[in-house]
């Protein structure tokens, strides 16, 4: 879990979004502009500075019954408006294992 | 089998009643994550990428046919239809739902299953050699003492909140399967030129960031003081084990800068303190853990049965029994290994449908009994020969009889960025990737034994420093690379691997690895000679010049 002293540090270079696990599955969730939650990274608030980064990095933390282990994630906006992962680890996480599951879902 | 007491199943079913509070009192925001999280990693429950991860127990890697129909049940009803089987012959399910964990962890504890002490900075699950019992040339059944410590370290209060977790392993034979010389404490049992049972001790073995191979601090300990003595050296490392920095906190860090001679000295101290107390086993209590073990009624059987011979003419069924099929201590029997490792494969994993089929093989051909390897396979470990037949054809529709035990495609892999938060790199698709490359069973035979382990990070959860080739996965600008070391084992010669050259991108690993086989194909003085004899004998350099020639 990011600690107040670590959100003070942050320092976003492109637009960002907050992901965290949800608490009772873990599933992969996104914090939303309307101060919920979604399971669909399209539905996720972007922030573009630091100081709006660190501000809805705060409002997610602070949701610990519904979250676990928030954090600011980077994203890439296509020129279609589409949000996409910023790295292999976001992909991951938004689009499910790169290999085929031993017992297909 | 070991069979568990009252005491047993009473710790473990109020272990579940105090978890199913605790995960009551998160979901309703009485405890925070901060709070909560202690506790869940005392029962083995992680969060991933995806979802939380559960990891489940399996002493000394030996499972019951009932306990296994438990896993597969879990698999199927609370996951998504399969675990993953650990190098530290635990289970673990990846998509597990903290709602539902209770109710997993009940249905598990009615066969004696528990995750207690699966995760968190205390005694980890006590490891053995997954032949333990039936290996020819044993000692003793190793798990008798694997048992022994179990139940002195679980819940030890003194040792629940040590620096960082602890690791044991324990071997009875000359052949070192149990991987003891990269744990925190490991035993090789041996008898003493008065023909006395005890145990050479190593410690400060361990892979990670700053992986060390295992150091003999006293050659024999009587096996009546081996309590107190593990528990000398815990009080050691208690003490003087550090806190404050994560990545010095293994007993490996404390014993290379104190240096094992002052270590040993430390713990000989703190031993006198301790030896000849409570801690002393007496031979009831050891009779008492034996006679809880039960072996199966053994028939007298032929050394080779007609049905073995008339098998013997087909040469699929003759490479899966000469590559999947070990002598056994009783004549006319066999330890029969499952490869998890299929081709195209996650090395590791079974399915609910596998695990429940391999119970039922177990009934029929194993007095109901299973066992999990390090290496990420099963074993049937009571077969009658003339069955082998039977079980080969049984287990080939299962895919559970790929003939390449020990060869270059039975890889140890962990989760890697497929599922796990501290990964920088994907484990699986390479080991998969290298499965199909060599998918040859005739050419994996040619090549002989080749142990490839591969980590998706620094931890090394897929044990590559040990492995004859090792893969590791880094992070570069955002990129999968992977480093390779050769030269690595993990056996009772065990030696950490040697960098090769600066890291390959994910889409050449497959190749450098092919680049280096052909390497040692072409190095070696005679098929006999195996991969890691050949580094040994001309060291990198050969194969350094191969895979980096012409990139």
């Amino acid at each position: 879990m990011t600690s107040p002293l670590e959100q003070k540090k942050i320092r976003i270079t492109g637009p960002s979004v907050v992901t965290a696990n949800r608490t009772r599955d873990g599933v992969v969730i996104y914090r939303t502009a309307q101060r919920g939650w979604s399971s669909r990274l399209a539905d996720a608030a972007i922030v573009r500075t630091s100081d709006d980064a660190r501000a809805l990095l705060a409002e997610a933390v602070a949701d610990d019954v519904g979250a676990i282990g928030a954090y600011i994630a980077p994203v890439e906006i296509k020129d279609n408006g589409e949000i996409a992962p910023g790295n292999l680890r976001e992909h991951i996480r938004s689009q499910g294992v790169t290999i085929e599951l031993p017992v297909p879902a | 089998m070991y069979a568990y007491d009252e005491l047993d199943r009473t710790l473990i079913n109020e272990r579940v009643e105090e978890f199913r509070d605790q995960v009551k009192r998160r979901l309703s925001g009485e405890l925070t994550e901060d709070e909560f999280k202690l506790l869940r990693l005392q029962n083995g429950v992680y969060l991933q990428l995806h979802a939380y991860m559960f990891r489940v127990a399996i002493p000394y890697g030996t499972l019951s046919s009932k306990q296994l129909r438990a896993l597969a049940h879990v698999a199927r009803r609370y996951d998504r239809g399969y675990g993953h089987f650990t190098t530290r012959q635990n289970i673990q399910f990846n998509w597990i739902k903290l709602a539902e964990l209770p109710d997993a962890l009940a249905d598990l504890a009615e066969v004696g299953i528990h995750a207690m002490q699966t995760s968190g900075n205390n005694m980890r699950n006590v490891t053995s050699d997954q032949w333990a019992g039936v290996a020819p040339g044993e000692v003793e059944d190793p798990r008798i003492w694997s048992e022994l410590l179990r139940q002195h370290t679980t819940l030890h209060p003194e040792f629940s909140f040590l620096p960082r977790k602890f690791k044991i392993a324990i071997t009875a034979s000359d052949h070192d399967r149990a991987a003891i010389r990269i744990h925190d404490i490991g035993l090789r049992l041996h008898k003493n030129a008065d023909g006395e049972t005890g145990f050479e001790v190593l410690v400060g073995g361990g892979l990670g960031r700053t992986p060390f191979i295992g150091k003999t601090i006293k050659p024999f300990v009587h096996g009546r003081d081996i309590l107190s003595y593990v528990e000398a050296i815990l009080r050691v490392y208690n003490q003087y084990g550090r806190r404050d920095n994560i990545y010095k906190a293994r007993i490996k860090i404390l014993v290379h800068e104190l240096g094992i001679e002052k270590f040993g000295k430390e713990v000989e101290e703190e031993w006198q303190q301790l030896r000849d107390s409570a801690l002393t086993l007496d031979d009831a209590a050891i009779e008492e853990v034996r006679s809880r073990f039960s072996y199966p009624a053994y028939e007298k059987l032929p050394h080779m049965p007609d049905e073995l011979k008339q098998a013997a003419h087909d040469p699929v069924f003759e490479r899966w029994r000469k590559n999947s099929v070990f002598p056994h201590k009783v004549q006319g029997y066999s330890i029969v290994t499952l490869s998890l490792k299929p081709v195209g494969g996650p090395p590791g994993d079974a399915t609910a449908e596998q695990m429940d089929a391999i119970a039922d093989l177990a009934d029929r051909y194993s007095f109901g009994e299973i066992r999990v390897g390090h290496e990420q396979n099963l074993a049937l470990p009571h077969v009658a020969k003339r069955d082998l037949p039977a079980l080969w054809k049984a287990l080939d529709k299962l895919e559970l009889a790929t003939p390449n035990v020990n060869l270059v495609s039975d890889i140890i892999a962990c989760p890697g960025l497929d599922y796990c938060s501290l990964a920088n790199a994907r484990s699986i698709p390479i080991a998969q990737e290298l499965t199909r490359r060599f998918a040859n069973h005739d050419t994996a035979g040619l090549i002989g034994r080749l142990h490839i382990n591969i980590s998706g990070c620094i931890n090394a959860c897929g044990h590559h420093h040990v492995g004859h080739i090792g893969i590791l996965g880094v992070e570069k600008n955002g990129e999968e690379f992977y480093q390779i070391t050769i030269g690595g084992r993990a056996d009772e010669s065990a030696a950490l691997g040697t960098l090769i050259g600066p890291s390959v991108p994910y889409a050449e690993v497959a190749d450098v690895v092919e680049d280096i086989v052909e390497a040692y194909l072409a190095l070696r003085d005679s098929p006999d000679e195996l991969f890691i004899d050949t580094v040994k004998r001309l060291g990198v350099e050969p194969f350094r010049e191969r895979v980096y020639a012409t990139r």
